[in-house]
């Protein structure tokens, strides 16, 4: 389990990053905090000409409020969020996902980042993140673009970054005072991967909920007007009416066939709601 | 306990209050090296000149091979079964009437029958440059269909995994003692039950750094091996080389489990490499080796029936049990003895008038299996304990109830049972009585009743074993495998300091024997604990054994131990007496000291003088000195037998499928404990691997034989999170066969956790009308199975 050879770069600034990696034209790989991408590379299951270590960027470490929402640079490590260093819009919701993933030892160097990039369905940020309704900014020589994170995943380990982009920051929209969060997961063991996530940003004031449900083998199911999951309308009354056959149609047209699956992660998205506060 | 009383006399003999002798809770003396970092595995072996070696190994599970293509550039780096000319094939024969001997080449030749097995040898400077060159050699295969379903594999018909068997059955056996009496008993209870394929996954894998020496013509392998002299006679006999001319030094292990015990194709590969290449080569497993590639336990399946009387009362056990053997026979244990074994323990620790049990060995395109801790008793007790609360439930009765009607009692020790197994001592009722009341079951039956306010459902769960451990020559005897254990030997060395060296042939790795065993002495010579020195590990340097296995080394090394030091003492104690010019009928040897009525000589005083002033000695002393091996064997080499009882409440959510253990207690007798200190860390070791096996670990396979936990991100270990505090409460009843009533202990805790948190799981379902009799228990088998009964009752309504 050793990597195949590659040529290792650790650029000073962003630019010289995405100089390297427009120059490798699709056979270099950003490395960050090498959670993901270290093991695969050990497995062989990538094999890029080179790596290029963004740890150093300092621009990706920024973590600011700006413009009434939280912008979190690429670099941003879980365990920064979970130690409360970041700055936080969303009430705690994001530090009770950070606190939870994995071990500590990931947290540590794994960033918010790269796994975006990895878009393991699996992984915890790629679902909270998109029913909080954040969204991305991707760079590259050429400029830069922004999209909701449930656009950029768009597969099983694929997003929409483009061979010469990277994603630069995370936006984070306010969570309004009156919107509870609920967030669950069902894990085989602590800090493996989990099997089923359930995520719910429900605004009882305004009528809104955003539900995910995440772990399934492809893209997490982003539900952004949920309102069919709850009977039609959402209310104070939400958590009585939440319909889980509404659910099970959904993960049955997401492809799931294994009823067990589809009821364990209905269980756990039922979870979410229940436990959903403000 | 009244021949307790006794032993414990001998134990205080001689060595009194030092606190270090038989029974002490000695912290081990090794820690002092491996907690900081300072032990010396295969992995840290540095020699002048190394090499590293990657192997190409099989992608597909059942292949002819047509044709392994190597680049011209690494015609002289790369090594194939063409290239190994006289090396022979592993072979591990068992004599039990029929079975089929399976040929393992060390390099494939012909065909593949694994996924992972070895094809081509890869040598570099470094191991990724040796990856390097084995992604480099394309191989040309024919694909076969696979063989991955034990029970499918024995129907005529199937493809085979070795031609001119004209079948897939290793071996095939049958023992039956009268089941006709039992056919008419009122309760009759029939399930299949199976346990999945597992890897063993000690903290360090298998790992070679083979080296020659020309001028003493000598191989050496490094190589973490739990029986060093057994690989040593396996190797020679690949090699085509004399013992004497092989050296096997096995250095700290990181956990053997059984994945440690057999002679690996690897190893004659390397060793063969180095005497090739004339500088040293190395050999260190990966984790996806191991899991993919090395050798798998514990694949069990079960057709079995119970009978009973109303009041629970067993009459009889009728079994079909399979065993998925794996592609090849491992050498030494073969590829019969878990299946073999099954039919042998399957009763239990119970009574019973009528018994049938017929077995089977296939050979599957799987990694070998390997008898892994516990071997076969973990799947015979999954089984066993499942169906006894299966007859419970039938009977009405609490599944503690059927257990208590059932085991061996105290009064009918020693006790053959039905399958001529002989149970040395004990109280398994007592064990089983404690274990309840330790888990206050009447309090846990009180909250079920109450109900969870999270909607968890509460389940409570038993199990009990017996173990055989540390059988011997009687047993061994009889399955004609490569290896019967004889008498174990010890050697016991005075230093002209006055230090003890013991050389013993059994291997530590994890179980503390650097201080167990210098803790027998000490109750032995008085020698301080910290002054003796164990020398394991290295064929050059200890007396030959069978090694490690079987939960053996502490009955076995132990006893030795303790022979070859009373040898010694006595031997110190007559030159003690000419040294106080003493009658010899008149002095002891006494913490340390040769006594007579007018003074002492110390241990070494007397070493100081045979060794460096022999002037002093009389003329008529012992001329063979103060260094002494001796051998051993228990009075009876039938084993001694070790119990124990587990209970287990646990949680189950039945929409998620999530089960937490909520309280473990584990009640247990392994005899006389040398450190129970130690023995508490081998259970809790156990345990933790019990629960592996309950809710954990599985390696899948798909229907073309491919591995599919390939990295621990999906072969799941319980971590330090998923492992309860469990609760341990040791009973002690002697053995009357070994030296001061010691039994052996190793493996017992790896036993019945599987079936006491099944029975809890069950426990907490059965109002939903669910069953689960498959391990590991997980999520989706919950879920699944809640699912099933919820649509039956709505069939039903």
């Amino acid at each position: 389990m050793k990597p195949a050879p590659f040529a290792y770069e650790r650029p000073r600034d962003l630019n010289a990053a995405l100089s390297m990696l427009a120059a490798g034209n699709g056979s270099a790989k950003i490395i960050a905090g090498g959670q993901s991408l270290g093991p695969m590379l050990n497995l062989r299951l990538v094999q890029p000409e080179l790596i290029i270590d963004i740890s150093g960027l300092v621009e990706l470490k920024r973590a600011e409020i700006s413009g009434g929402e939280l912008v979190l640079g690429a670099l941003v490590t879980h365990a920064d969020i979970e130690d409360g260093r970041t700055a936080d819009v969303t009430r705690g919701a994001m530090r009770g996902v950070a606190t939870n993933i994995a071990y500590r030892a990931v947290r540590n160097r794994g960033t918010i980042g790269g796994s975006l990039s990895h878009a393991d369905p699996a992984a915890d940020w790629i679902s909270a993140l998109a029913a909080l309704g954040a969204r991305v900014t991707l760079r590259s020589l050429a400029g830069a673009r922004s999209m909701a994170v449930e656009a950029f995943v768009v597969g099983a380990l694929e997003s929409a970054l483009h061979a010469s982009e990277i994603v630069e920051a995370v936006h984070v929209p306010m969570r309004a005072a009156s919107a509870h969060w609920g967030y669950a997961k069902s894990c085989r063991k602590t800090g493996e991967f989990a099997h089923a996530i359930g995520a719910v940003l429900i605004d009882p004031a305004a009528a809104s909920a955003r539900v995910v449900i995440g772990a399934i083998d492809t893209t997490p199911i982003v539900i952004t007007d949920a309102a069919e999951l709850f009977g039609g309308r959402i209310a104070a009354d939400y958590k009585q009416r939440f319909d889980v056959r509404v659910a099970d149609a959904l993960l049955a047209k997401a492809g799931i066939d294994d009823a067990a699956q589809r009821h364990i992660h209905i269980s756990v998205l039922k979870r979410a709601v229940l436990e959903a506060g403000a | 306990m009244k021949e307790g009383a006794e032993l414990r006399n001998e134990r205080e003999f001689p060595s009194g209050k030092s606190g270090q002798g038989v029974g002490a809770r000695l912290p081990r003396k090794e820690d002092d090296r491996l907690m900081r970092g300072r032990g010396l595995y295969v992995g840290d072996v540095r020699l002048a000149g190394l090499q590293d070696v990657a192997f190409v190994r099989s992608p597909l599970a059942h292949a002819r091979i047509r044709g392994i293509h190597v680049p011209e550039r690494y015609r002289d780096r790369v090594f194939t079964a063409a290239d190994l000319v006289g090396i022979k094939p592993i072979r591990a024969v068992s004599g039990l009437p029929g079975f089929k001997i399976s040929e393992q080449p060390v390099l494939a030749t012909g065909k593949v029958r694994q996924v992972g097995e070895l094809v081509a040898m890869c040598l570099a400077p470094t191991r990724a440059e040796a990856e390097d060159i084995a992604a480099s050699v394309t191989l040309d295969l024919e694909e076969l269909p696979a063989i991955t379903d034990m029970l499918k594999a024995r129907e005529p018909g199937s493809a085979l995994v070795h031609e001119h068997w004209g079948d897939n059955v290793f071996l095939e056996t049958n023992y039956e003692v009268d089941i006709s009496a039992a056919l008419d008993a009122p309760i009759k209870v029939t399930r299949e039950i199976s346990t999945a394929r597992q890897c063993m996954s000690p903290l360090e894998g298998r790992g070679v750094v083979a080296t020659f020496d020309s001028r003493l013509d000598q191989l050496t392998l490094h190589s973490a091996a739990q029986m060093p002299h057994i690989t040593r006679s396996g190797l020679a006999e690949c090699l085509g080389m004399e013992e004497s001319q092989i050296r096997v030094i096995s250095p700290d292990v990181g956990g053997g489990f059984g994945h440690k015990g057999i002679l690996l194709p690897e190893e004659v590969c390397l060793s063969w490499l180095t005497m090739r290449c004339g500088h040293p080569v190395r050999w260190l497993e990966d984790r996806r080796e191991h899991l993919v590639a090395s050798s798998n336990c514990r694949e069990h399946h079960y057709r079995i029936t119970v009978y009973a009387d109303r009041d629970g009362s067993l009459r009889g056990i009728d079994c079909e049990a399979t065993v998925d053997s794996g592609a090849y026979s491992s050498y030494p244990f073969s590829a019969c003895l878990e299946a073999a074994q099954v039919a042998s323990i399957l009763p239990g620790p119970y009574k019973m008038p009528a018994y049938r049990c017929r077995t089977f060995s296939v050979a599957t395109n799987k990694c070998p299996i390997l008898p892994y801790r516990g071997v076969a008793r973990t799947g015979v007790c999954f089984a066993l304990e499942l169906m006894l609360d299966l007859v419970a439930a039938e009977a009405g009765l609490e599944p503690g109830e059927v257990r208590l009607r059932n085991l061996v009692r105290p009064e009918q020790m020693p006790f053959d049972n039905i399958t001529k197994k002989h149970f040395d001592s004990g109280d398994y009722p007592e064990a089983m009585r404690r274990a309840l009341a330790a888990i206050d079951i009447d309090a846990i039956r009180t909250r079920q009743k109450q109900g969870t306010p999270d909607g968890r459902r509460i389940g409570v769960g038993v199990s009990i074993y017996c173990e055989q451990a540390a059988h011997g020559t009687s047993v061994y005897s009889g399955w004609g495998i490569p290896m019967v254990p004889g008498h174990e030997q010890a050697s016991a060395r005075l230093t002209p300091d006055g230090g003890l060296e013991l050389r013993v042939g059994v291997h530590s790795h994890g179980q503390g024997m650097e201080t167990t065993l210098a803790q027998v002495a000490h109750e032995i010579l008085g020698v301080d604990v910290a002054n003796i020195r164990i020398i394991l590990g290295d064929t050059a340097m200890t007396p030959y054994s069978t090694g490690t296995w079987g939960s053996r080394s502490m009955v076995m090394a132990g006893g030795a131990v303790a022979t070859a030091s009373r040898e010694l003492g006595e031997r110190a104690r007559r030159i003690g007496a000419k040294l106080l010019q003493h009658d010899p009928a008149s002095v002891v040897l006494q913490n340390g000291e040769v006594r007579g009525v007018n003074g002492s000589v110390s241990l070494k005083a007397i070493a100081h003088t045979w060794y460096r002033r022999p002037q002093d000695l009389p003329a008529d002393v012992d001329p063979g000195g103060l260094e002494v091996t001796q051998g051993y064997k228990p009075v009876r080499d039938s084993g001694t037998f070790s119990y124990a009882a587990h209970a287990a409440v646990v949680a189950v959510d039945p929409d998620l499928g999530e089960v937490e253990i909520l309280d473990y207690v584990i009640v247990e007798d392994g005899g006389v404990l040398v450190n129970p200190l130690v023995v508490d860390g081998q259970i809790y070791g156990g345990l933790a691997q019990g629960i592996g096996t309950a809710l954990y670990e599985e390696m899948p396979f798909d229907a073309s034989g491919q591995p599919l936990a390939t990295t621990l991100a999906d072969y799941l270990l319980p971590g330090p999170t998923e492992v309860p505090a469990a609760r341990l409460d040791h009973m002690e009843t002697p053995s009357p066969y070994t030296q001061f009533g010691v039994k052996g202990i190793g493996e017992g805790g790896a036993i019945a956790p599987p079936a006491a948190i099944a029975n809890a799981v069950n426990d907490a379902l059965r109002p939903l009308g669910v069953e689960l009799m498959q391990s590991p228990i997980t999520p989706h088998r919950i879920v699944a199975a809640v699912l099933a009964a919820r649509a039956t009752e709505r069939s039903a309504a």
